[in-house]
């Protein structure tokens, strides 16, 4: 490593450790379906040792946002505690036929859906509380979702860290590259939050961007 | 259809557009808004989106707005002065409007009737 880049990284440590938060509340938000949840699990579980809540293949699984706390990430020499708050899929609208068309009654579709809407408005009114967010995309999809705007548009307004997580590249579909070019000015990281693929170089983000 | 110009947006609070934009998709109308909305305004709007919803009548919108971006002019940035370009929206009813390919710069949608 020169001279200079040395004095630099060393001053820009000395300079975190000066103003760092104790620990930092990371929020993962993506829309629907994108694997947010299986993220949640697998890093919750990767760290802890536990999990954090149920995955499904039906929309909305996710009704309420839940917070883990002191979770230690340690990668590359470099360590981050982070509460990790895990948040319902964004989305602008909510359809209960749309659970039907899951297998769901009526009744039960149209619970859902109402539970949805409040899971909805409480991950909007968590963005006022993060101290940054990891943003999963399903790779597999156009990444100029509106969710997807939303989000980037709320964290560069704040100035707040921001990281992609690509996800669902275990699927021959996906396309971690359309993702790169749509938003070339945040890091991203492709993985599969399913099986694992690239998860290590995602905890080095991680422990880099939020650190 | 209403297309809304950047001069009627720019006098309004956010709450008041956020008003604006609800009442004219609940009424079955597809706003174009010239200049959009911030990206904390986006938000809010989806939030009192989610409070109007009703199971028979209303799902909630669509909407599609092009990524914002932030004055990159140097005096600007000197003295930290964020200043969010926002870029045109398309807003209607979820059972009307549906957007079907976006990018950068293209937002590609089909209307329909109820």
């Amino acid at each position: 490593m020169g001279f200079i880049k040395k004095v630099k990284k060393n001053f820009s440590s000395i300079f975190k450790n000066l103003f760092k938060k104790k620990t930092a509340k990371i929020g993962i938000y993506g829309p629907p379906n994108a694997g947010k949840t299986t993220l949640a699990n697998r890093i919750i579980r990767d760290w802890t040792g536990d999990a954090m809540g149920a995955v499904s293949n039906v929309p909305h699984e996710t009704r309420r946002a839940r917070r883990r706390e002191g979770v230690t990430i340690q990668s590359n020499g470099s360590k981050v505690t982070l509460d990790i708050v895990d948040t319902p899929g964004l989305a602008t609208k909510v359809d209960f036929h749309e659970f039907m068309a899951h297998g769901l009654e009526e009744e039960e579709a149209k619970r859902r859906a109402k539970e949805a809407t409040e899971g909805i408005i409480e991950a909007v009114k968590w963005l006022d509380d993060l101290d940054g967010v990891i943003l999963v995309m399903d790779a597999t999809e156009d990444p100029f979702t509106q969710v997807n705007v939303t989000v980037i548009g709320n964290m560069e307004a704040r100035k707040l860290p921001l990281l992609i997580a690509a996800n669902k590249i275990d699927l021959p579909e996906s396309s971690p590259a359309r993702i790169r070019s749509a938003f070339p000015q945040h890091p991203l990281v492709p993985i599969s939050a399913l099986d694992g693929q690239n998860i290590d170089t995602l905890y080095e983000e991680i422990a880099d961007h939020f650190g | 259809m209403d297309l809304i110009s950047e001069e009627k947006m720019a006098d309004m609070t956010a709450m008041e557009k956020i008003r604006l934009i609800l009442d004219g998709v609940k009424e079955g109308k597809i706003l174009v808004l010239e200049r959009g909305l911030t990206p904390t305004e986006e938000a809010k709007l989806i939030e009192m989106t989610m409070t109007e919803i009703t199971q028979e009548d209303f799902p909630g919108i669509e909407i599609e707005s092009y990524p914002s971006s932030q004055n990159q002019k140097l005096i600007d940035r000197i003295f930290r002065k964020p200043v969010v370009r926002t870029r045109l929206t398309v807003i209607g009813p979820a059972n009307q409007l549906k957007t079907l390919k976006k990018d950068r710069d293209l937002i590609s949608a089909l209307v329909s009737s109820q």
